[in-house]
């Protein structure tokens, strides 16, 4: 965590926004994650995909667990709350967060060791109940603060300085799209022009939006016989479609091919236009979806882009039935039944 | 054995409207409701009754006991671990069933089968029906029905045999089946079938008598789940996160049934409320956490496992000033214990739950009404000091039907949402440190997320920041951030219910500390002593952090006596631990088989170690 405070000053070229925030209002403090590390990356993507979303950046919460990844939220959207909660935990406390304010933006940043490992059940059951969120996994392959150790998402045979994994890994897009995630995608932290767009088509999602972020640890995990390596996943880096984003009411000018191209709409009126680079890969089927990601990631290739997105979905609140106003601004008039029916209630109690 | 039965060696026991009547059962076999009924028809007659299930960990065919207090005198708590009449109905238990019975006492038994090789005692008087026979002439009935309305055949003789009159039972029954004339029918014929048996067989046989009285008033017959449940829809919680777990599922299930009849809103048909169950309760309280970060009312119900498993997560709470409630209903410990058995045995682990230097409130109700109460105050608590607030309830107010005051509620209340910093303030000017204290009660001000385009905005974590919320290393900003996290417990001991003091009618150098479900057992336990000529004056607490209140009563007495329902003197170890006091002071009363504490074992227990330092001080 840092305590190093950016200065404040705007410079005047900056552009603002639609909602008048420049670039700037949506960084945070200086990080203190390594020179090189993936995850800073990721941080400025989400600070450009929030700034060109026009997004009020106070309007998200940041939430995570513990690791290097879950630091991060103190890096970008200073103006927003964030909240580091406790390892392999941050679903759960997401989840109540959106329970308290329906209206807010939230986007849960966690790391491989703490939700492959610590936290797969959180983020399985946060995936089954389609809370309305962002879920960022960067992903190397390591524990990077206690140095070095392997994560739950290590290919099995991974070697580290002083050791080899045995174990299997675990694919965490392949189990979001098990457990029913309504919004399914692989990003790499080395291409921001893939992940920005990613990033907005997430975060205009309603539900669950998984993202897993291949970000190589500098550190621990950079050697080139790793699959969570910068040269490692630039050559098996196999995109299955490009997306573009379309803001809602835009006007959809380019011409499109329905042979090449996939358009989705989202619940918020935006659309994702998605350009095939798999020709045969349907981003709107699960089960194949799943099948042909399993059979590329067996020939050692890393399968990124949306992998899959269902176009209109319910989230946690639509099952719950909860008013469209926040519980969190519900006062006493709506929430306490008063006096003259507690008399009427102490009656059926005789 | 001899089936001929040698007179009783006693008299018969003849009581009015004071005595207990104890129903053994097979879980699964429909007798919850026969003997529910059988305790709400003697309320009906204006005279107190209290009434403890004791249930198996299991859904169908374990041992399952009902133990109905008659009480004109309005003794609440259980009287001991005798019985005046035995209901026995349960072969696997008949032997430890006939020894709980008072000498003089009665055994009702079914009697379609001679009695042969079982346990009977000279000074028990029998009682016995053909429940079985009786059951086999309701025409029209398969066995499943035969069985559930044995139940009532043994209901019906039972009232009959204590002079309760028909119309009673009656009323009740057309009351719990209001709408289904057949069940009603059917249940009456049975009902009548016992009554008109033991009219016609064993008349005159029992002594034992309910008389209409005017001894219950306004009072209500609650459990304190339920209660708990719907002081948190009074109290505003919005937000309930929670896991299985027994025996605090019932207050989740409350909540959510009351909050079906009084959150819906009435033109959207939308619910003002979220009611999640978890995966676990790490997630439980994971979610309330991020609910009353958000500023969100919220809560969670479980019991000890859970307790442990949510360790961590109240250390960030405490330690990120989160306000959160837990309802813990307590239950036999360690490990998997007793599940379905009472026990105050939680009080270590809440007071001082995470790793590192943490404390938590307790509240620890009396009784379903209070419970209701400290619920509902429970969210003011924990949105004024930010942090963590413990309701310890355990299976005994949880899971029974308890006879109380009236819910109230004082429409003029307002929530107390504790210290909140608006945009406007924030517009303001005032200056906003997350982990400041501005007022001088070590309660710093909070943001909640969205409140201001620029300002107020903090990171908020479970490691060492400085009172703005900087992340920060350095040990003198630690310690400064710990001593106001000790300040602001200061701050909670004049926020948390006072204990309630009684004095004794004579001038005594003992005193006795008691709390939670003690409550009732205690009050007659008291009276008994005081028949005795042994005086005590009684000190009850109702919450931790301890006011000096509690500090000045011990110290006004010689001796105290703690009484607990736990192994270790957990609440006298909290007060040592908490206090400048002596522990030679104190003299454990403990109570920890599972069963509810009995009056008679506090005043046995009491007078033995009084008149022997009495002895001691003569010697």
């Amino acid at each position: 965590m840092t305590y190093i405070a950016k200065p404040k000053l705007h410079h005047p070229g900056l552009v603002p926004n639609k909602v008048g925030f420049t670039h700037r209002d949506y960084e945070g403090s200086i990080s203190t994650l390594c020179a090189g590390c993936g995850h800073d990356s990721i941080s400025a993507a989400l600070i450009q995909a929030c700034y060109e979303l026009d997004i009020e950046p106070y309007k998200v919460a940041k939430l995570s667990g513990i690791g290097c990844s879950s630091k991060t939220p103190d890096y970008f959207l200073g103006p927003a709350h964030g909240f580091n909660s406790v390892h392999g935990r941050m679903p759960s406390v997401l989840t109540g967060a959106n329970l308290a304010n329906r209206d807010l933006i939230y986007l849960g940043v966690s790391g491989d060791g703490d939700s492959a490992s610590i936290g797969l059940g959180q983020f399985a059951h946060c995936v089954r109940r389609g809370v309305n969120m962002v879920y960022i996994c960067e992903n190397n392959g390591v524990y990077g603060l206690t140095k070095g150790q392997f994560s739950a998402t290590a290919d099995k045979g991974s070697r580290s300085k002083t050791a080899v994994n045995s174990d299997s890994p675990i694919d965490l897009v392949s189990l979001a799209l098990v457990l029913g995630a309504t919004f399914v995608a692989r990003g790499f932290s080395g291409d921001k022009k893939q992940l920005v767009p990613l990033l907005k088509a997430a975060i205009s999602h309603k539900g669950s939006a998984i993202i897993d972020v291949i970000s190589p640890c500098v550190q621990f995990n950079n050697n080139p016989q790793s699959t969570k390596s910068y040269d490692f996943v630039r050559e098996h880096n196999e995109a299955v479609n490009r997306i573009d984003f379309i803001e809602p009411k835009a006007p959809i000018t380019a011409d499109y091919d329905a042979g090449s191209t996939t358009m989705v709409q989202q619940h918020d009126g935006s659309y994702l236009k998605l350009s095939k680079l798999h020709e045969d890969y349907n981003p709107t089927d699960r089960a194949s979806a799943l099948a042909y990601i399993q059979h590329h990631h067996s020939k050692g290739e890393v399968l990124t882009g949306l992998l899959f997105v269902e176009e209109q979905t319910d989230d946690l609140h639509d099952a719950l039935g909860t008013v469209a106003k926040p519980l969190n601004r519900l006062g006493e008039d709506a929430l306490c039944p008063g006096s003259a029916k507690l008399a009427d209630l102490n009656a059926e109690y005789r | 054995m001899s089936q001929v039965m040698a007179q009783p060696s006693v008299q018969p026991i003849a009581a009015t409207n004071d005595f207990v009547v104890k129903f053994a059962n097979v879980n699964g076999s429909g007798s919850a409701s026969a003997n529910e009924l059988f305790a709400r028809s003697i309320l009906r007659m204006g005279v107190p009754v209290c009434s403890r299930n004791i249930f198996p960990s299991n859904i169908q065919g374990l041992p399952t006991w009902y133990e109905v207090r008659v009480s004109g005198e309005g003794w609440l708590g259980r009287r001991g671990d005798t019985v005046d009449l035995m209901v026995a109905m349960n072969p696997q238990t008949w032997n430890k069933d006939v020894d709980s019975i008072e000498p003089g006492g009665y055994l009702l038994y079914d009697s379609t089968k001679p009695l042969t090789s079982q346990k009977l005692r000279a000074d028990v008087n029998l009682l016995g029906v053909p429940l079985m026979q009786l059951s086999n002439t309701l025409e029209g009935t398969i066995p499943r029905e035969r069985q559930l309305l044995k139940n009532v055949i043994y209901l019906g003789a039972v009232a009959q045999l204590l002079s309760m009159p028909r119309e009673v039972v009656e009323g009740l029954i057309a009351d719990q089946f209001a709408g289904k004339d057949k069940l009603i029918k059917l249940n009456y014929k049975a009902m009548r079938l016992g009554a008109d048996y033991a009219a016609a067989n064993l008349a005159g046989k029992c002594r034992l008598k309910v008389e209409k009285a005017d001894k219950v008033g306004d009072r209500i017959f609650i459990q304190g789940n339920d209660a708990a449940g719907l002081g948190a829809v009074y109290g505003g919680a919005t937000v309930c996160a929670w896991y299985p777990i027994t025996p605090s599922t019932s207050l989740a299930e409350a909540f959510t049934a009351h909050c079906k009849k009084y959150r819906v809103d009435p033109v959207t048909k939308k619910n003002n409320f979220a009611i999640v169950q978890a995966e676990d309760e790490i997630a439980a309280i994971g979610m309330v956490i991020g609910a009353g970060w958000n500023g969100a009312r919220s809560f969670t119900a479980t019991s000890g496992p859970g307790i442990s498993l949510m360790q961590e997560f109240f250390g960030l709470a405490y330690f990120a000033e989160v306000p959160a409630v837990v309802f813990d209903i307590q239950r036999g410990g360690p490990s998997t214990g007793m599940p379905t058995r009472t026990q105050q045995s939680d009080i270590l682990l809440a007071a001082y739950a995470s790793h590192g230097d943490t404390k938590h409130p307790l509240l620890f109700p009396e009784d379903p009404r209070e419970a209701f109460e400290f619920a509902a105050k429970a969210f003011d608590l924990a949105e004024r000091l930010q942090t963590p607030v413990f309701v310890m309830l355990d299976l005994d107010i949880g899971m029974n039907d308890w006879l109380c005051k009236p819910l109230q509620w004082d429409d003029k209340r307002r929530y107390d949402r504790g210290k909140i910093m608006t945009a406007e303030m924030l517009d303001a000017g005032k200056l906003f440190g997350r982990y400041l204290d501005v007022d001088g009660d070590a309660i710093p001000y909070r943001t909640l997320p969205a409140t201001h385009p620029s300002k107020g905005s903090y990171f908020t974590r479970g490691s060492s920041r400085d009172r703005f919320a900087k992340y920060s290393e350095e040990g003198a900003v630690y310690v400064d951030n710990m001593q106001r996290l000790l300040r602001k417990f200061e701050t909670a001991k004049g926020l948390v219910p006072a204990p309630v003091r009684r004095k004794a009618k004579k001038d005594t150098r003992y005193g006795a500390i008691y709390f939670g479900s003690t409550s009732p057992a205690m009050d007659e336990a008291l009276a008994t002593l005081e028949r005795q000529g042994l005086h005590l004056n009684t000190l009850r607490v109702r919450a931790f952090p301890f006011s000096e209140e509690v500090v000045d009563f011990i110290n006004a007495h010689d001796q105290v006596f703690v009484v607990e329902q736990n192994r270790d003197a957990q609440l006298q170890k909290l007060i040592v631990n908490e206090c400048t006091i002596d522990p030679a002071r104190f003299i454990s009363i403990l109570h920890y088989d599972g069963t509810p504490i009995t009056a008679r074992f506090i005043s046995g227990a009491i007078a033995e170690r009084m008149r022997a330092t009495r002895k001691e001080a003569a010697e």
